[in-house]
């Protein structure tokens, strides 16, 4: 007896009576649907959830040069110089696990506008990817600044709300002059607000310049000056070649140079080292790939002998990941539990009108044996009876539970995602406890004797 | 031929009931012969459908041989015995049997999807449509069977147990539930079937009038054939059986 013949006697048999199969089904209706449901709610607040871990920087990598140390005192992290803006765009080119990144460099002295005066927690100097990397918030007002500003080294610069707090009052700052270190910046833009971090430090006293103003304008002296041994020792040309993305060592910067000019005053080394390099990897997945790609590639940048310690660290920020995946599994866990429950309920409830079906139509299954059919027949009609009947409930099911989360979505503005893996899931497991659960019934029906069916009253 | 087409030796069937056992066939032999309509007759719980069922592949004798088309079949595993019946045996119940809720054509074209021949299920439709056609329900094929009268049901009974074409055709009591006028339409029914198509008929009755359209009466008492006679040809059959 082939297959769709089968399922058509199956069908018919279940519109002889499509009261009792519909309430049949109603646990694996209601079953399917609350999964399907929760699923789908699930999947939206978890992509919320992850989005907000995500912009609490999750996803970031923090790259630092490595510890400088000269006869066994080491100076700590960063105090080597071996960073370059090229290793920056090195890594966004060729980690593929790697969705941005942007250079820092540092700097700490105090902002003036007008009488006010402040010392911001952050002066970045950095490229216009810094925003994304950090997953900041859309700009309140104005615009950021640009890869030209960073090539130019312009003089621009965007301000965190504290700081338009404390310096501006009221006023929109947007277009004002600061003066950092007694060079004067144009506010260009506000960033939105962010609030504190993981350490409680605010995000927002904040103020973001182009890299290299930050570094040849503002710092560009005394952190030389401060590192003079450490260039001088790791002079090497190609570390100090910029690129073409980078030309913030080109002599356009200044008024070209003759040759006896550059020889009656020589002009010291500028070193393009950064501070750190921020990188962001795609998902939270990627944040281990991205790791290994990065100390790879550094390690071939950097010219690093196998065997030799690194000369940067790479830091992820895997308490949060940690937490996050694990927010996730426990979600994903406890939504299987009560799927879980909610079908075996349901496929109990088939099983036992199965049974009551079975005993009912034990006349049935006796002529059909009379005329020919096989024990096999008989189990593959009851079988495909069930599943037929949980596959019609796990259909209503979908419908019903993306009907539900919908409304949630629409009346209480909960984050939905329609989730197709959770409806391929549904249909097969509405297949599977038909089979399981009509399997009892079906056997004991193609067990019968058929004169003892044909008699049965 | 050398073989008979039905032939039972020393058939004998005992049921189990708690620590006795009651034998109910007390070694039953006999032949038929293909083309042959036979009636089964004898008092009640004398075995008659206990013999018929045997006959019919349904019940397995407790010890003796049953031999049907030169096949030993008590001894066949449960799917070959549902092979026989769907392709050799058909069978026509007291109670006609017939699923509710099912249209007659449905209910003919049931055993259709047991067969190995693979017809489509259109062609199944069309060869019920066709076998109901022949016994004056053309126009009833989409009659549930609780909107058909006794007699039509019995025919679509009938049609049901003609479609695949079998050799061989089992009746018990099939005019048990029938009044005197449909019965004798269904009687002649049979005749018809057995002259014009060869097909062996065994009916089981408790009604000589039943029992004389067949060309042979076998008399049952007692889990025992007690009578074996040959009764003179109807005037509709074929020239005679002796
Ligand atoms: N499953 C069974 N268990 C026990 N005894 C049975 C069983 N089936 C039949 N019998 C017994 O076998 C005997 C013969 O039954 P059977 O049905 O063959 O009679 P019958 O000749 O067809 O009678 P009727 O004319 O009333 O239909 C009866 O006495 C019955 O009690
Ligand atoms: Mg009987």
């Amino acid at each position: 007896m082939r297959i769709h013949t089968t399922a058509r006697t199956a069908l018919r048999a279940l519109a002889r009576n499509p009261m009792r199969a519909m309430l049949t089904t109603l646990g694996i209706v209601i079953g399917i649907g609350a999964v399907i449901a929760m699923m789908e709610i699930g999947a939206g607040s978890s992509a919320a959830l992850q989005k907000t871990i995500a912009s609490m920087g999750a996803n970031v990598l923090v790259i630092r040069p490595g510890t400088a140390s000269s006869g066994g005192v080491s100076f700590g992290s960063g105090t080597t110089t071996t960073l370059t803006p090229e290793d920056s765009a090195a890594i966004l080119k060729e980690c593929p696990a790697v969705r941005n990144g942007a250079p820092i460099v540092r700097a700490r002295t105090q902002l003036v506008y007008g009488n006010r005066n402040w010392v911001p927690t952050y002066i970045y100097g950095t490229t216009p990817s810094f925003l994304d990397v950090q997953d900041w918030p859309a700009l309140a007002e104005g615009e950021p600044f640009s890869e030209r500003d960073v090539l130019n080294a312009t003089k621009v610069c965007l301000l965190g709300r504290t700081l338009v707090r404390e310096l501006f009052a009221d006023e929109s700052p947007v277009g004002k002059e600061i003066r950092l270190n007694n060079v004067a910046f144009r506010v260009v833009g506000v960033l939105g607000a962010k609030g504190a971090n993981m350490m409680g430090l605010d995000q927002d006293d904040i103020v973001l310049a182009p890299w290299t103003t930050i570094k040849y304008r503002v710092t560009g002296s005394s952190l030389s000056s401060s590192n003079q041994s450490a260039t001088s020792g790791a002079s090497g040309d190609s570390v100090n070649t910029l690129s073409n993305i980078y030309p913030g060592s080109q002599p356009s910067l200044y008024p070209e140079r003759s040759a006896v000019q550059a020889a009656n005053n020589p002009m010291p080394v500028r070193f393009a080292n950064v501070d750190q390099i921020l990188v962001a990897a795609r998902s939270a997945a990627d944040v281990q790939p991205a790791l290994a790609q990065i100390t790879a590639l550094l390690r071939e940048r950097h010219h690093m002998r196998p065997g030799e310690p690194d000369d940067f660290n790479v830091r992820d920020l895997t308490e949060m990941t940690k937490a996050l995946s694990s927010t996730t599994t426990m979600m994903t866990n406890l939504l299987l539990a009560v799927a879980m429950i909610s079908l075996v309920v349901g496929g109990v409830g088939i099983m036992n009108i199965m049974l009551v079906s079975v005993t009912e139509r034990t006349r049935e299954i006796g002529l059909r044996m009379a005329v020919g059919a096989k024990g096999g027949d008989i189990l593959r009609q009851f079988l495909v009876e069930a599943v037929v009947l949980c596959l019609v409930g796990g259909a209503m099911g979908i419908l019903l539970g993306h009907g539900g989360s919908q409304l949630v979505r629409i009346f209480m503005q909960w984050p939905v995602a329609t989730s197709p893996v959770a409806i391929a899931a549904a249909v097969l497991v509405s297949a599977s406890v038909g089979m399981v659960f009509g399997f009892y019934p079906a056997w004991k029906a193609s067990r019968l004797d058929p004169i003892e069916a044909l008699r049965y009253e | 031929m050398g073989m008979e087409f039905i032939e039972l030796r020393d058939i004998r069937k005992s049921y189990v009931m708690g620590d006795m056992t009651v034998p109910v066939l007390k070694g039953v032999s006999l032949t038929i012969a293909s083309g042959e309509m036979v009636a089964l007759m004898g008092s009640s719980g004398s075995g008659k459908s206990t013999l018929m069922n045997i006959l019919g592949c349904l019940d397995r004798p407790t010890s003796g041989e049953c031999w049907l088309d030169g096949e030993e079949v008590s001894r066949l595993s449960n799917d070959q015995r549902a092979f026989v019946r769907n392709h050799k045996l058909g069978f026509v119940f007291q109670s006609f049997n017939l699923l509710p809720r099912t249209s007659a054509l449905d209910n003919v074209a049931m055993p259709l999807s047991y067969t190995d021949e693979g017809l489509s299920e259109r062609e199944a439709r069309q060869r019920a449509a066709e076998m109901l056609s022949r016994f004056g329900l053309g126009d009833r094929l989409h009659h549930e069977p609780s909107q058909l009268s006794g007699g039509q049901q019995q025919r679509v009974a009938i049609a049901r147990a003609l479609i695949n074409r079998p050799p061989l055709l089992f009746a018990d009591e099939p005019t048990g539930n029938l009044d005197s006028k449909t019965s004798e339409e269904v009687l002649r029914m049979f005749e018809q079937l057995n002259a014009q198509e060869g097909i062996t008929i065994i009916m089981v009755t408790h009604d000589l009038g039943v029992a004389r359209h067949a060309q042979r009466t076998i008399h049952v008492s007692d889990g025992l054939i007690v009578d074996n006679a040959v009764t003179a040809p109807p005037t509709t059959g074929p020239g005679g059986g002796t």
